[in-house]
């Protein structure tokens, strides 16, 4: 849990981190996060190994520089009202990080409704754009709490299309299908297995295998040599504390 | 025109497309008239926000088109979400895009528009209308049909009107409003202050000015008529209002003691009984 030169990072940090990665080698491309750590991962991206990255500021402006959380940007890049977020969808320069509140082991992800579509135990958003997203850019995913009601063995309502029904779909499906990652509070994650199901890339400084298991609602393997996620470097630590987030926001997301 | 004499010419059992996008920019006047009239059975196509809240709390909506319903700072609708677990309002979830094409579709004069978005996600099962088409061309590609959402009426709110049915934005934001009119046989716009043409200019270039009177039957003027939700750069979202909004949604006394506090009267007795409440809150 060292951030190199006696500065620790906390959790939150470590994932912020992990998010900003996701969005390494993009090159020019949307940076969309939604949630606060993943926000925090992008600007932090652009920050140091992503300067390219385009960054919106929650409305409808692209934003030249890099504010702080909740702070207005001083110079304003682009225009890009829902419409046009729309049309950048679709043209594929975009990566976003949605959030799920279940996702399964093909990576099919719900923020719908749970239980029985026609009448549901619990409303949630509806699908919002998640199935544009899916099937058009790259979408990674942020668990701020990884748990067996979230990672689920089968989600109740596909939002988010994950590989299987990508493939079931057909090729008009699976021409700009990809989800690169997902980042929880406890571990990296991704598809890269020739069955496209979950596999872990690295586990979070501190995290055992066997916490990470029994937070799964499905069978999770944790490979013995298994990477431990990357620490924060000093600079990214002082970039988190100082400059994006100084108000610490991303500690009601994630503790620790 | 006033809110009343709009909600006038619609009819139950009527398809009405609302404006805005979530907790911004909804034609709340308007809605709060509906709310006063006798029209039911509708079909209400959507954005989501607090507009589909009090017309779903109201009763007064058979069907729902939607890809979503919030309030943004609050991220579930009270209402709506009620309405979803008690399975009494049918609902058509779609995808943010595909609504889009719908609408687009519907503004063209097309039975539908070719879209990837929906494929293999159950959007497609639970709307077991949904048709696929594929592709004439070379690529051979089986696309979502989504059809044409064709609109009785819209209702929208701008920043500013004249009074032949022009209607111009001052925000960052269109967002649909203007596909809502262009979709629609009949569309009234809400203004927060009518102005002559001439008194567009000082708002904005003309991409600011997105509605057509061409195809805009009633313009209201409407100070406040977006509240509780936001209509910047007039005003931001009431968030003490929502706030109280969403709280007296968790139960049916502290309901009713909100609507009859708020909605028991016309839109004058509305802005009195706001202003009561933000000096009880100051």
């Amino acid at each position: 849990m060292s951030g190199g030169r006696g500065v620790s990072a906390g959790r939150a940090e470590v994932c912020v981190v992990a998010c900003a990665e996701a969005w390494r080698g993009d090159g020019e491309v949307l940076a969309s996060p939604m949630g606060v750590v993943p926000t925090i991962g992008a600007r932090l991206a652009r920050l140091t190994f992503a300067p390219d990255l385009l960054l919106t500021d929650g409305e409808a402006l692209l934003m030249a520089d890099v504010p702080a959380l909740g702070a207005r940007p001083r110079a304003v890049e682009g225009w890009l009202p829902f419409r046009r977020h729309l049309a950048v969808v679709a043209g594929g320069r975009r990566h976003v990080m949605m959030g799920a509140a279940q996702l399964d082991r093909h990576g099919n992800q719900n923020i719908s409704c749970v239980g029985d579509w026609h009448r549901p135990d619990r409303q949630l958003l509806g699908v919002r754009g998640a199935p544009a997203n899916t099937l058009n850019n790259p979408t990674s995913y942020w668990i701020p709490r990884h748990s067996p009601r979230v990672l689920v063995e089968k989600v109740d309502m596909v939002s988010g299309v994950g590989y299987d029904r990508a493939a079931a779909a057909g090729p008009s499906a699976t021409r700009f299908h990809r989800i690169p990652r997902v980042v929880t509070d406890l571990a990296v994650l991704d598809f890269e297995t020739p069955d496209r199901t979950m596999r872990v890339r690295s586990l979070h400084p501190g995290v055992t295998a066997a916490e990470l298991q029994a937070a799964t609602g499905f069978a999770l393997e944790v490979p013995r040599d298994v990477p431990r996620t990357r620490p924060p470097s000093a600079e990214e630590l002082r970039l988190i504390r100082e400059v994006i987030d100084p108000d610490g926001l991303r500690a009601r997301e994630v503790r620790g | 025109m006033t809110a009343d004499e709009a909600v006038a010419h619609l009819e139950s059992g009527m398809t009405v497309g609302i404006g805005g996008w979530g907790s911004r920019r909804k034609p709340m006047a308007l809605v709060r008239a509906l709310l006063r009239s006798d029209v039911r059975d509708l079909t209400v196509v959507s954005y989501g926000g607090p507009d589909v809240g009090l017309l779903v709390a109201a009763g007064r909506v058979r069907k729902l088109v939607a890809a979503f319903a919030t309030l943004d700072s609050i991220p579930l609708e009270p209402h709506f979400r009620a309405a979803r677990q008690r399975g009494d309002v049918e609902l058509v979830e779609l995808d943010e895009a595909m609504f889009m094409w719908g609408l687009t579709a519907a503004a063209h004069r097309l039975p539908f528009l070719p879209v990837r978005a929906g494929l293999g996600s159950d959007v497609m099962t639970v709307n077991p209308c949904l048709r696929t088409v594929t592709s004439p061309y070379e690529d051979g590609e089986e696309l979502v049909a989504v059809p044409a959402l064709t609109l009785d009426a819209a209702l929208v709110h701008l920043n500013r009107a004249d009074a032949r049915g022009n209607a111009q934005y001052l925000g960052p934001d269109p967002y649909f409003d203007d596909l809502f009119c262009e979709a629609a046989r009949e569309a009234y716009v809400s203004c927060e202050r009518l102005v002559d043409s001439a008194g567009f200019a000082e708002g904005g270039g003309p991409q600011t000015l997105l509605v057509q009177r061409s195809c805009v039957n009633g313009v209201i003027e409407a100070p406040g008529g977006a509240h509780f939700t936001s209509c910047v750069p007039d005003y931001d979202r009431d968030e003490a209002f929502q706030a109280a909004y969403a709280a007296a949604a968790a139960g049916p006394g502290a309901w009713r003691e909100f609507a009859d506090r708020f909605l028991s009267g016309d839109e004058d007795a509305y802005r009195a009984a706001v202003d009561d409440f933000t000096e009880g809150a100051a």
